[in-house]
């Protein structure tokens, strides 16, 4: 902040400060020059006044603000003016994050009281531990820590229910995590990858056009229905499985996908996007894209270890 | 004269007693807010800011006109309790463009300030239409209309050129030129989303 604002709200405050002062006094003074407790001499309407002096407990209050005012400037500083505590609620004054992670550094160093940086270090002090705990254990002593996992299911609700639902059997187009049947992998350390970096799928691309319109897409819609043990036209099937050729590229030559691309199992009865007819059409005439958002900056390793653990608990029931 | 400036005198003028109060009350505008117009702390933009797309800047249209910031607040304060739900505490480098701001005031919903990337949009179309959809317990209204919306882009590149004339938002030229391309034929639930997905990113 430049000198001239700081100056200004500076001066600005002290002159709120003692005009309030002006104010109280100018109010107490008795100017009438009649006796306490008698008429005064201006009358409205037949209506009098009497000089009562101002409440005693109003004027000390109101004092008492004025000194309270003073105080707080001086203990917590004003402008430019840091305070005699040196009292900060943040580092604010920053333009990128490592600007702020440097400042932050800085007034940790320099053992200044900024107040958000010890609420965090306090929270630290109480909880760092837990999960530092926590994020040094393998997934199978995890699994039969069932505070762990009681911390990891705490987190999944607060994160990951909104897409994934608060069971975690999740939704249309959100996948259910209870099922064993993964789109990037179940392992426990392919779950760790998805929800830290997030999986941005390569899509699925509109094939109406390729497969020669609506026919084309209604044979490999029969053919892929087929695949899950489904009853359906033959003819079609057969001629769907030709063209099936174009789809194997990602779902593998029987169709089981490709945990490398994101591609699912089309043989499984399990549909991201719904297994009937008309689901499946519309998944390959316009195609599908899913994203799951990238979760290491927002939560940190160490959570993203105990939810980790805790997803890959739904399924790997001991 | 002032020997005189007492109650009575200020209470049989409404003229004075209204200048009167008007000073006295600017007092707390003047120290307050003035100076953070001028000031270069909030007049700075975060490092390498970019301003939003001509798609996102219609979305940013939409939530003013929806009324969304009558329940979502953008703008985390530093206290540990918002950080650990929202991110990082806002910023005022990051509302420097932002006219008007929607810091908001009530949370209804949830504070929107870093919400960009942290569902995707699939998601956030659901939730759009029907929040109920993707969260059982949402009371958020659906916007449905936004999905059928068209926009057409007539007034886009003026929005820009006002925000690059008056407010000093870098758009270039180009910018200006190919908004109107940009955002003809979207729909306004596409241009929220892009809107949505870009909050918070600035912050690097």
């Amino acid at each position: 902040m430049t000198t001239f604002w700081s100056a200004w709200i500076i001066i600005g405050s002290l002159i709120v400060i003692a005009g309030s002062a002006y104010l109280l006094r100018m109010v107490i003074v008795d100017k009438m020059g009649v006796e306490e407790g008698k008429e005064m001499p201006h009358t409205f309407d037949g209506i009098v006044e009497l000089n009562n002096p101002l409440p005693r407990w109003w004027v000390i209050m109101f004092a008492a603000s004025i000194v309270w005012a003073l105080g707080y400037l001086a203990v917590y500083g004003v402008a430019n003016f840091e305070g005699l505590t040196n009292w900060k609620s943040a580092n604010k004054e920053f333009y990128s994050l490592s600007d702020v992670k440097a400042a932050n550094a800085k007034s940790r160093e320099n053992g200044e009281i900024i107040q958000y940086l010890g609420e965090l270090d306090k929270a630290d002090a109480v909880y760092g531990k837990t999960f530092a705990k926590y994020a040094a254990m393998p997934v199978e002593q995890l699994m039969e820590d069932s505070d762990a996992l009681k911390v990891g299911q705490r987190l999944f609700i607060q994160n990951c229910a909104q897409c994934h639902g608060s069971d975690a059997r999740g939704q249309r187009g959100f996948p259910n995590l209870t099922d064993n049947d993964w789109l990037y992998g179940g392992s426990f350390d392919k779950i760790k990858e998805t929800i830290s970096l997030g999986r941005i799928s390569t899509g699925m691309m509109s094939w109406k056009a390729v497969l020669g319109g609506d026919q084309g897409v209604k044979e490999v819609v029969t053919y892929v229905r087929s695949l899950s043990g489904r009853r359906v036209n033959a003819k079609d099937a057969a001629a769907g499985k030709a063209k099936f050729a174009l789809c194997a590229g990602c779902h593998g030559a029987s169709g089981t996908g490709n945990q490398l691309l994101g591609a699912p199992n089309l043989t499984d009865n399990i549909w991201l996007y719904g297994g009937s007819t008309a689901a499946i059409t519309d998944s390959v005439s316009n195609g599908r894209a899913g994203v799951m958002p990238a979760w290491s900056d927002i939560l940190g390793h160490d959570k993203v270890h105990v939810i980790a653990a805790y997803v890959y608990s739904l399924s790997n029931k001991k | 004269m002032f020997k005189k400036l007492n109650h009575e005198v200020v209470e049989k003028n409404a003229g004075l007693l209204a200048i009167l109060t008007v000073v006295a009350i600017s007092f707390g505008t003047l120290v307050e807010i003035t100076p953070n117009l001028f000031m270069a702390e909030t007049n700075t933009p975060m490092k390498g800011m970019k301003p939003m797309t001509a798609l996102q800047f219609e979305g940013r249209d939409i939530y003013i006109r929806e009324g969304c910031v009558q329940c979502h607040s953008q703008m985390i304060r530093p206290f540990r309790h918002e950080t650990e739900r929202y991110g990082h505490y806002s910023l005022a480098g990051e509302s420097v463009w932002n006219h008007p701001f929607l810091w908001g005031s009530k949370r209804t919903g949830p504070d929107l300030a870093r919400v960009g990337g942290r569902y995707s949009d699939s998601w956030h179309e659901a939730h759009l239409i029907d929040a109920r959809d993707v969260v059982p317990e949402s009371i958020m209204p659906g916007y449905p209309w936004l999905a059928d919306a068209k926009l057409d882009g007539v007034l886009t590149p003026k929005k820009l050129s006002i925000f690059k004339d008056h407010f000093d938002v870098p758009y270039t030229d180009a910018d200006i030129a190919g908004a109107t391309e940009a955002v003809k034929g979207k729909t306004e639930l596409e241009a929220l989303i892009a809107y949505l997905q870009s909050l918070g990113t600035n912050l690097k």
